[in-house]
């Protein structure tokens, strides 16, 4: 099968959408590259997969455009955009051999029949399935069907690659390894794909940058380190990871910044900002203190209120004047551990917390 | 499926209705100007004759006061409320235990007592009614022994008592098969929850199982009571007139179709019919009561004790054998040289049957024919409405469904007559005979009767096919119009095969509607025939044997639907 050449970009401007009265997506701006692995996160009704579903011109008929390449797709139906689509559900057809299945986009596009067994057995071979050509899908693990249904959509040589939740139907090891393969997959094809995930690690370990989403409004567009260390509000600094976040207000005082929580708790930041904000920081930046805080630490003192062991980690849940901070800790074998209940320091290094807003 | 250019080319090219909802809304007008004219119309004639004075047309009540002031109508009212009522209680009586034994106790042959018990519906009560009067009969078999034994009688088959022991032996059925279902549905987690709280033996079962139960139970016995009160055939074959669906036909054939009494108890019958249905409905409303869950349902199943196993295996074979009696009746009826006053025939022969093929091989191929027709009718219009229904946004989509279906709640008696009364003056095209006599009619008329059931089978086969398979046919390339015929009608076959069978098979069997349409013996169906036969005690050889062919057509009909839906389905993995 050869690399795609003439792959192109999707530019999605101002879409919205709705069903009956509820928006699902409200004026989303997007723009993809050509060749680019690009991720869709965000909690389950987020509108992720209405919009990947917009793009491969099923559902109702969104308003803004939405371009692949140059060409305004928004009003084309399905069988005319030349977009693959992989579906969670795989969507193999049960009445078709595995060949059929995988001939059918050719045959539709009236590829002449030689040449229709010549791609299929190519596609079967790029994922590694040649010898089961002939079974029924019900005769297939979920990760074969998986890249069955891959090899079906990739031998039409899409223009873009929409994959909607792939991986969430096989377990969990399986799915490290078809992430992976995934990965490679468009690598090799050189092929733009959109991914749709609510599992952020699936979205960081594939996606050369991500989109995420909450409530139909895609909240932040970036690398996923990007988004990780820097998010744009607080929507993004709770959903990606583990987080520590305490609402609250900056103000100057003595011509310096001072962070003071909801709960009275007051910290001195070097953020040069004003107004209601929430000073966030991530569980494994935060340290329990053994009379060896730096000097650009912020201190916070409090109680361990539980602990929890996660095989690498060390949980612990310490009570901050009324708010609940999670620290991390890693575990080592023999390694030392605090006892619920006991009276404890907390330093957080400065350069490690963010200041964000709703 | 092999399918490249040149195939494509030739084969079947409907047209692109993709961008547009054209397409689907003219076939969706289409259907609904088909069902307005064949079923909306004719009733809404009935209902309409009703309320009419005979002579001048105005509006009128007096055709109610009429009929009620008339002791035989208001006997006949009287009558068929009391059998369809009786017919339920005899028909719980038979289902009860068949339910509750295979679902409750570790049974051998629970499978076998379940398809058993589901036999009685492949042959339609008339069949069977002369037949069971040799066995039940004031001189039957049963009689005859019990009074050379005991020194007394039952009067089993007297007047209403036939009507009902027929009816309630093969409707029963729908109650098993509700009730069943009810009770498989329920998990045995519901059980053991009440055990675990500490509630046990008829309280367990009066507080949790009976009231799961219910919803299933009632179901099917408004369903048995709509069949009995609508039934046609089975009275008039045990010569019963003095009921409302046989005066309705005698009104009609006898006095003329301006006879206003007909239509009276048309809309007496429609009214039954909608109130039965609505009790159903009632029933099942809001009550999704299937709480099986993930890792084993039905009830708690346990052994049977060694004395229980004696009794709970006699009252089953007796059950059993009351519902074979009219299959078992007919078959030797068929094959009986002479059978009267005596158990059994006096001899044998297969002449009966050599003479049906002689004769009457018109009726045969009419049947074909009429019900063949009228299945593909109905399979064509049953995946147009559920793929309307279930795929596509147009306005008024439920209520095409809701009109398709309202044929359930039209007895075949007020169909007749309403075709009988709109199409008696309309001609055939390019002929002078009337469309009411023209055998195309009951074609109509059967597949109207039947289409309910067509189009539920295409519903739920409809439901099967995940909407993700079409999507992904049409990101690859296939117009909507090739994806209904490459991947949806495809996995639909099983569903669309299994509601022609139905079809096919009830209106093989049809009476009610067919004996007010049939014009000439020419063109009439076996059901007619077993009538007309069943009708002269030099007839009724014949006539049984018509009855086992009738039976034979159906029974193998059915069982090899099945066995190709089966394997379709081990073809696929999904059994």
């Amino acid at each position: 099968m050869s690399t795609q050449k003439n792959c192109k970009g999707i530019k999605i401007e101002n879409v919205g959408l709705k069903f009956g009265k509820t928006e699902v997506l409200k004026g989303v701006n997007l723009e993809i590259q050509p060749g680019e692995f690009f991720a869709f996160l965000g909690p389950s009704g987020s509108g992720k997969s209405t919009l990947l579903r917009a793009i491969a011109g099923f559902g109702p008929t969104p308003s803004g455009n939405i371009l692949i390449g140059d060409q305004e797709v928004t009003h084309l139906p399905p069988w005319k955009r030349n977009v693959g689509m992989v579906f969670q559900s795989y969507a193999l057809w049960p009445h078709m051999t595995v060949r059929k299945n995988i001939a059918f986009g050719l045959e539709e596009r009236k590829i002449p029949k030689d040449q229709v067994q010549q791609r299929v057995d190519e596609a079967l071979e790029l994922v590694d399935l040649l010898p089961l050509a002939e079974r029924r899908p019900s005769e297939l693990s979920g990760g074969q069907q998986q890249r069955i249904a891959l090899a079906r959509t990739v031998v039409v040589e899409p223009q873009v690659l929409l994959l909607d939740e792939p991986l969430s139907n096989l377990d969990a090891n399986l799915r490290v390894q078809m992430r992976r393969d995934i990965l490679s997959l468009q690598r090799k094809l050189g092929l733009t794909t959109i991914f749709v995930t609510h599992d952020q690690e699936e979205a960081n370990t594939t996606a050369d940058r991500m989109a995420v989403l909450s409530e139909g409004v895609i909240q932040q567009i970036g690398k996923p380190m990007d988004l990780y260390d820097s998010p744009n509000n607080r929507f993004v600094a709770a959903f990606l990871g583990s987080a520590n976040i305490l609402d609250g207000e900056i103000k100057i005082s003595d011509s310096k910044p001072v962070f003071i929580s909801n709960q009275g708790l007051e910290l001195s930041i070097q953020h040069q900002a004003t107004g209601n904000g929430s000073l966030v920081f991530r569980p494994q930046n935060t340290r329990i203190l053994h009379n060896d805080a730096n000097q650009n630490d912020m201190i916070l003192n409090g109680k361990v209120i539980y602990r929890e062991f996660l095989g690498s980690l060390v949980r612990y849940g310490v009570d901050v004047k009324g708010h609940l901070m999670a620290v991390d800790e890693l575990h080592s074998i023999g390694g030392k551990h605090i006892d619920e209940g006991a009276e404890i320091s907390l330093g957080v290094a400065m350069d490690q917390t963010v200041i964000v807003y709703s | 499926m092999t399918s490249n250019s040149t195939t494509r080319k030739s084969f079947l090219r409907l047209p692109d209705f993709s961008a547009t909802q054209w397409g689907p809304g003219t076939v969706a007008t289409l259907i609904a100007i088909f069902l307005l004219v064949v079923l909306i119309l004719p009733v809404a004639k009935v209902i309409f004759v009703a309320f009419q004075e005979p002579s001048t047309g105005a509006f009128t009540i007096n055709n109610f006061i009429d009929f009620f002031n008339a002791s035989l109508f208001r006997e006949s009212f009287i009558n068929s409320f009391y059998v369809s009522a009786m017919s339920v209680v005899f028909a719980t009586l038979i289902a009860l235990p068949l339910a509750y034994f295979t679902t409750r106790f570790n049974f051998a042959g629970a499978t076998l007592i379940q398809t058993f018990g589901i036999i009685p519906l492949i042959m339609p009560p008339f069949v069977g009614a002369v037949a069971m009067q040799l066995f039940f009969g004031e001189n039957g078999s049963v009689n005859l022994l019990m009074d050379e034994w005991f020194g007394f009688t039952i009067p089993f088959m007297e007047g209403l008592n036939g009507v009902i022991l027929v009816q309630s032996v093969h409707f029963f059925p729908f109650i098993l098969i509700n009730l069943s279902a009810s009770l498989q549905n329920i998990d045995r987690s519901m059980e053991e929850s009440a055990l675990n709280l500490g509630s046990s033996g008829m309280r367990l079962f009066r507080r949790i199982v009976f009231p799961l139960s219910m919803p299933g139970y009632v179901a099917g016995a408004s369903l048995v009571f709509l069949k009995v009160f609508d039934d046609l055939g089975t009275p008039l074959l045990l010569n019963v007139n003095n009921m409302l669906a046989p005066q309705a036909y005698l009104r009609i054939s006898s006095v003329g179709i301006s006879d206003p009494i007909g239509y009276v108890i048309s809309v007496i019958l429609v009214a039954f019919s909608l109130f039965s249905l609505w009790v159903s409905f009632l029933a099942l409303k809001n009550k999704d009561y299937a709480t099986t869950q993930k890792g084993g349902g039905g009830l708690l199943k346990r052994d049977l004790k060694k004395w229980e196993k004696v009794s709970c295996y006699s009252v089953i074979l007796l059950i059993l054998c009351f519902v074979m009696a009219p299959h078992a009746a007919l078959f030797l009826l068929s094959i009986a040289t002479v059978w009267s006053f005596s158990p059994l025939p006096d001899a044998y022969t297969l002449s009966h049957y050599t003479e049906v093929f002689d004769t009457a091989g018109d009726f045969i191929s009419n049947t074909l024919l009429y019900a063949g027709l009228a299945g593909l009718i109905d399979v064509l219009l049953g995946t147009a409405i559920a793929y309307i229904v279930w795929r596509t946004g147009i306005w008024g989509r439920k209520a095409l469904d809701f009109l398709a279906m309202g044929a359930v709640a039209i007895p075949g008696v007020v169909l007749g007559i309403g075709y009988l009364r709109m199409f008696y003056h309309m001609e055939v095209p390019f002929s002078d005979i009337p469309l009411a006599s023209f055998w195309g009619i009951i074609v109509i008329a059967l597949a109207v009767r039947r289409l309910p059931y067509a189009l539920r089978a295409c519903m739920a086969a409809l439901a099967q096919v995940a909407v993700s398979l079409e999507e992904a046919a049409e990101s690859l390339g296939a117009t909507k119009t090739r994806t209904i015929r490459k991947i949806v009608i495809p996995l639909m076959s099983g569903g669309i095969l299994a509601g022609f069978v139905t079809s096919f098979a009830t209106a093989a069997v049809e009476l009610s509607a067919t004996i007010m349409l049939v014009s000439s013996e020419a063109d009439a169906p076996l059901a007619y025939g077993i009538y007309v036969f069943m009708q002269s005690a030099a007839g009724r050889g014949p006539g049984a044997a018509l009855g086992i062919i009738a039976v034979l057509i159906v029974g193998v009909g059915t069982y090899l639907s099945h066995r190709v839906i089966e394997r379709s389905k081990r073809h696929r993995g999904e059994s």
